[in-house]
């Protein structure tokens, strides 16, 4: 049987040591995604508004956060902020804020389809039926959006703490960060540890995203 | 003499200055069933719409009951549950069930306790043959029998006036009847009702009067006996015209065959 180098992770703290980098990368996600979702619901509804500068800010933010590579961004903050402003914002604060930027913007475009691809005739249904906007908005516009957003959003969520391992590129010791302390520490003792693990490694991300997919699935089949 | 409960004086509607009802007036008095008919685009639609406040108007005034129906949200939600409507498009909320739909406006607009509420939609479930559909999502019943759904949910809210407009435009012709025959029971009860449709039988069958909308204006207001079989203006013989259908060689090849 070949060398897989599974027994580097039984060495020492080091299973506890991914399983730490897990978490961190867990948290900025989470944190990130606990500001982006109320943000994100406010711009969004602001970008159904009739506004045009408003939408077209909000357009230009979205656009220019889409462009832009994730990583270019963590550095602009991380190592920008620091020469222009001179603040200097540890790696996970910079990488909680380029999160938080980012999951904005895409919430508040999912927000937008999701507002808009109600029909009209929802509106004036509940307006013929007496209800006032606000609780034609309260008891049968929101409740659809939020049932349209739910799935959407939670893919979303599994693709930010995926996104979660450029941070180490800012110097963010989260678990590829560990994979790759471990590696090269063993890398005279157990040549062969690479493979086993970044397969362990592949299998942390997998056992945390793949019941956040199944669950986004579920809730979108059961709400069509 | 019944009383008037709407009045439509020099009703005016345009969009991006175009008129679309121009000078419309009309009295509906209680009990009596209207069915407007009119060529496509001609201002039906717009006219209920009106009627129900959905639109602004640029000009005249509609009034309920001798009063001018106001704009301000309040005015707005008491007008609205004296009039019910029924649209085209299947509009139940999707996301509720058959009783949720129902009972929605009753409870938080009329604020009447969930029970009395439930048991009036039970009771008008039945009277449209679906009583066994209380829970079922709107995604589970057929077009015919979203619409007479709809048509509870409007009347659980006791409204004055019933507008209806083309509420069997968009089914299967199977499922036409069945909703129609809901109408029909309804106009059996002395309900008040403006009805807009393209079934020509069931119109003759169903009104007191037929209006004619033409060319942003009413242009006929008869008796459907009247106004089906004598029709008197031009415009009137046309648009009935495009209801018949004539082979005109048909005849002749058999008085040729014949000879
Ligand atoms: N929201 C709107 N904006 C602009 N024009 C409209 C709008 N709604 C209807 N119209 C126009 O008003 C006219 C009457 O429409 P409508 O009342 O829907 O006709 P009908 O119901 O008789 O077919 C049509 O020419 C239509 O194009
Ligand atoms: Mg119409």
């Amino acid at each position: 049987m070949p060398d897989l180098g599974l027994e580097v992770l039984f060495k020492g703290k080091n299973m506890l040591r991914l399983l730490d980098g897990l978490g961190v990368a867990l948290k900025i996600s989470l944190i990130a995604v606990a500001i982006s979702i109320p943000l994100g619901l406010l711009l969004g509804i602001l970008m159904t508004r009739k506004n045009p500068i408003v939408r077209a800010l909000l357009r230009l933010y979205l656009e220019f956060i889409r462009i832009m590579p994730q990583m270019v961004l963590l550095f602009l903050v991380f190592f920008g902020a620091t020469r222009v402003f001179g603040w200097n914002l540890s790696g996970e604060l910079s990488a909680v804020i380029v999160f938080t930027l980012w999951g904005t913007a895409e919430m508040s475009d999912l927000v937008r389809g999701a507002l808009t691809s109600i029909p009209a005739h929802q509106y004036e249904s509940g307006a013929a039926l007496g209800l006032t906007n606000a609780q034609t908005f309260f008891y049968i516009i929101i409740p659809q959006t939020v049932r349209r957003l739910i799935p959407l959003s939670i893919n979303l969520i599994t693709r930010m703490i995926k996104t979660t391992s450029l941070i180490l590129m800012i110097g963010v010791v989260e678990v590829l960060k560990v994979a790759q302390q471990i590696i090269e520490a063993n890398r005279m003792s157990s040549p062969g540890a690479a493979f086993g693990v970044y397969l362990f490694v592949f299998f942390l991300y997998f056992i945390v995203c793949w019941p956040i997919g199944r669950l986004a699935k579920y809730l979108e089949k059961k709400w069509v | 003499m019944a009383e008037t409960i709407l009045s439509i004086e020099h009703l005016k509607k345009e969009y991006d200055g175009k008129p679309v009802l121009d000078d419309v007036s009309l009295k509906v008095k209680k009990g009596e069933v209207i069915v407007i008919v009119g060529p496509s685009g001609c201002g039906k639609s717009t006219l209920l719409r009106c009627i129900n406040a959905l639109e602004p108007i640029q000009g005249g005034e509609i009034r309920l009951h001798g009063e001018p129906i106001g704009s301000s949200p309040k005015q707005l939600a008491t007008l609205r549950q004296k009039i019910g409507m029924v649209f085209q498009s299947y509009e139940l909320f999707p996301h509720l069930t058959v009783m949720e739909n129902i009972i929605l406006a009753p409870t938080k607009v009329q604020k009447r306790t969930k029970a009395d509420a439930q048991t009036e939609a039970r009771t008008l479930l039945s009277r449209v043959g679906l009583a066994d559909r209380a829970d079922s999502y709107p995604r589970q019943l057929s077009g015919g029998q979203k619409q007479r759904i709809a048509i509870v949910r409007a009347l659980c809210m006791h409204p004055e006036i019933l507008l209806f407009d083309e509420v069997t435009a968009a089914l299967d012709p199977e499922m036409v009847h069945e909703v129609l025959q809901v109408l029909l029971d309804l106009a059996e009860q002395g309900r008040t009702m403006l009805i807009v449709t393209h079934e020509m039988q069931f119109a003759r069958a169903v009104a007191d009067r037929i209006l004619f909308l033409d060319d942003a204006n009413i242009v006929a207001d008869a008796a459907p006996e009247v106004f089906f079989d004598t029709p008197v203006s031009e415009r009137a013989k046309n648009f009935l015209s495009t209801f018949t259908f004539e082979r005109k060689n048909k005849n002749s090849q058999d008085a040729a065959l014949r000879v």
